[in-house]
């Protein structure tokens, strides 16, 4: 009996925190976005929907989204599999590439709005080589291809790290014999790589994917302090209806997109990186 | 030691008791109950250096937050007695008191002279003079000695139109190899008190009413004229004196207090001058704060002598140091002013006696919907100017916007719209 309940008691604390400081807020929260006075209402939607800036800020959350993720997952693979092989001085390689995780991401767009302001290090190298005579004005308003380039890069440049991280634990896991006897056979690196490395560390790689969408999807201070309005995001237009325009139940509607995305998009990692429950280790 | 501590300890008391004594006779100070100079260095300079000189001690209480103020003097209102002496606030915080204000058209103010349209506005639409003008602060135009050079033949720096400036600042983009226009339209930036307040007036002579009026299509289309010859970083421009300082911009448009830096670090090297004309006259939006009695001041006589010490040339130019805000009468203020009191301080003068003047005012009673009232403006700006959508297609759907904000806080018009009963239309 107590062998039998001792795991829900222990469970229970951290139940009724999740209970107490997410469901019922995150309840008040749907709730605010369908009632007006007391009424069920779809009018915040049809507000949100009609205002001129929500197609843009949802296809710019999209393409974002699109952009960043896939070149962060090529790219944290590409790091784990050099740091796996890393015999000496592995450490220490891997706490520098983590380093941008431990910094906010307000402070890695102010960090990236240094290098593209109009009088940012960029402009200063590039009228330093002679390459231009005026500086350009990288974030301007008409000039939206470079605010997104200098996004999707701050955004590789801070959140890549928290790939690399679950890779490198998953491609820990992978047991040696694989590959020896991958070897034995004459596989090519690459095909080491595609045959064992990829079908194994399917499960970090959803977990991966999973975390980094959904992050994608609440980027934030990143677009603020490098493109201010002039790239409106999801979570940028929730935070100016909630705060500027004091209209909560607009904003409420807005937090409500942004989860829809995000659960579509954990069912769609889960279902396709799916690891049947027979080749579970 | 622990005799020390006792000895300390009575001696506070005594002190406590002393002070309290003093709060007791304090009731007879004339309580100066006020929303302005509210952080506590302006507090004190207004006791220290602008009060002091009045022949009766005043009790000078500021409260940066409006509900507590309101709170005090409606209550006092209800309960027909109170203690509050002077009002001291903004012109839109006097509007729902109205009814409750003592006349002050018959204050003698000896020889001196305040601005017409200040106490115009001072009426709140009535016979009557509800409140005295009693300081103020607005957003002037800032420029580069530099850029004078290129100003258009025959115009005239103090008395510039819209044109004169589009005209101006196409010169300047030609000839300098860049734009050098500046504005501040970045997410920090005032742009909507622009067209509130400068723009709109200046075309349409209102700010809500004629919000889609064929006028304010012309005005919408001169500022996108205007806008070409604008630097294209001014999306990103919060503090106008910033740019202004490293020379990316050299003609602009911001309140005082955000070009101060400029004319205070480089004060030869900058002038200040009134905001441009349009075919309403020069619109500008004054920040105006005035001085009121409420009908159950314990002295009226003596807070009418009160007012009238508080605009007096020698309280302004105190106040004016105290506050920053500026005289509302006729002064002429000395030569040991900082240099941004001394550039804006005679462009806001011009500005305001100019014979085109057309001054409007803060939004007044939209209380939460002042963001949203503010994001019609921004929009129109980010769609027409910087989306490049259709004037008048933009100004239909965003007056739909305006006309439900207006209804929604059931906010009357303000000048320059005419008074109205019940929420500001919009036509």
């Amino acid at each position: 009996m107590q062998q039998r309940t001792l795991p829900y008691l222990l469970l229970l604390p951290a139940t009724l925190f999740l209970c107490v400081f997410f469901i019922y807020p995150f309840l008040l929260v749907a709730w605010q976005a369908v009632s007006q006075d007391g009424a069920l209402t779809l009018d915040h939607f049809r507000t949100m929907a009609g205002h001129w800036k929500f197609p843009t800020a949802f296809w710019n959350t999209m393409l974002l989204a699109l952009a960043v993720v896939p070149v962060q997952l090529a790219l944290a693979l590409f790091m784990a599999t050099l740091v796996t092989r890393m015999g000496k001085g592995r450490d220490v390689i891997l706490y520098i590439w983590t380093i941008p995780l431990g910094i906010s991401d307000l402070a890695a767009g102010i960090i990236w709005l240094a290098i593209f302001e109009q009088t940012g290090f960029l402009n200063s190298m590039l009228s330093g080589l002679g390459v231009v005579e005026q500086p350009v004005a990288w974030l301007g308003y008409q000039n939206k291809g470079t605010i997104f380039l200098a996004v999707v890069l701050a955004e590789i440049w801070r959140a890549t790290a928290i790939v690399l991280v679950i890779l490198v634990a998953g491609m820990g896991l992978i047991p040696k014999e694989y590959y020896e006897a991958a070897e034995v056979f004459g596989a090519s690196p690459w095909k080491r790589f595609t045959r064992i490395t990829l079908p194994l560390l399917r499960p970090s790689i959803q977990t991966a994917l999973i975390l980094r969408t959904i992050l994608a999807f609440e980027v934030f201070a990143v677009v603020i302090a490098l493109a201010g309005t002039n790239f409106p995001v999801l979570m940028g237009e929730t935070y100016h209806w909630q705060f500027n325009l004091q209209d909560r139940h607009v904003a409420a509607a807005y937090a409500l997109v942004i989860l829809a995305i995000s659960i579509a998009f954990t069912l769609v990692f889960l279902r396709t990186l799916r690891v049947p429950r027979e080749a579970q280790p | 030691m622990r005799k020390t501590t006792t000895t300390t300890l009575a001696a506070a008391l005594l002190a406590g008791g002393a002070f309290a004594a003093t709060g007791g006779s304090a009731q007879a100070d004339i309580l100066f109950w006020s929303t302005q100079a509210a952080p506590v260095e302006e507090t004190q300079a207004m006791r220290g250096q602008v009060l002091s000189g009045f022949e009766e001690a005043v009790d000078y209480q500021a409260t940066d937050d409006r509900g507590p103020w309101l709170t005090r003097i409606e209550a006092e209102l209800q309960a027909g007695s109170g203690t509050i002496g002077l009002l001291g606030a903004l012109h839109g915080e006097f509007v729902s008191l109205s009814d409750d204000l003592v006349d002050l058209s018959d204050i003698e103010l000896g020889d001196v002279t305040v601005n017409a349209t200040f106490q115009q506005l001072g009426m709140l639409g009535t016979g009557e003079q509800k409140y005295l003008p009693w300081m103020q602060a607005t957003y002037i135009m800032a420029a580069n000695r530099q850029a004078l050079d290129y100003l258009p033949e025959g115009a005239d720096i103090n008395a510039l139109t819209y044109d004169e400036l589009i005209e101006w600042a196409r010169v300047l983009a030609e000839e300098t190899g860049g734009p050098k226009f500046g504005f501040p339209a970045g997410p920090q930036g005032l742009k909507h008190r622009f067209f509130q307040g400068y723009l709109y007036p200046s075309y349409t002579d209102s700010a809500v009413t004629e919000f889609r009026s064929p006028e304010a299509e012309e005005a919408w289309n001169k500022f996108k004229e205007l806008w070409q010859y604008t630097s294209p970083s001014s999306t990103s421009y919060g503090f106008m004196q910033e740019p202004l300082l490293t020379e990316e911009v050299w003609v602009a448009w911001d309140h005082t207090a955000r070009l101060a830096d400029a004319f205070n670090q480089r004060p030869d090297d900058f002038v200040a001058f009134p905001a441009p004309a349009g075919p309403t006259g020069r619109g500008f939006m004054p920040v105006i704060a005035g001085v009121a009695i409420p009908r159950t001041a314990p002295d009226t006589e003596a807070a009418k002598a009160l007012a009238a010490y508080m605009l007096k040339p020698e309280t302004q130019v105190a106040t004016l140091r105290a506050t920053n805000f500026f005289p509302v009468v006729e002064v002429d203020l000395p030569d040991d002013m900082p240099a941004s009191v001394r550039l804006s301080g005679q462009a806001i003068a011009r500005m305001a006696n100019a014979d085109d003047a057309n001054p409007s005012l803060l939004p007044v009673g939209l209380g939460e919907y002042n963001g949203k009232f503010n994001q019609v403006f921004v929009d129109a700006f980010e769609r027409i100017v910087l989306a490049g959508q259709d004037v008048r297609q933009v100004l239909d759907e965003q007056g739909e916007t305006l006309r439900s904000v207006m209804q929604d806080s059931g906010a009357p018009c303000w000048a320059p719209d005419e008074p109205s009963e019940g929420a500001c239309p919009v036509e």
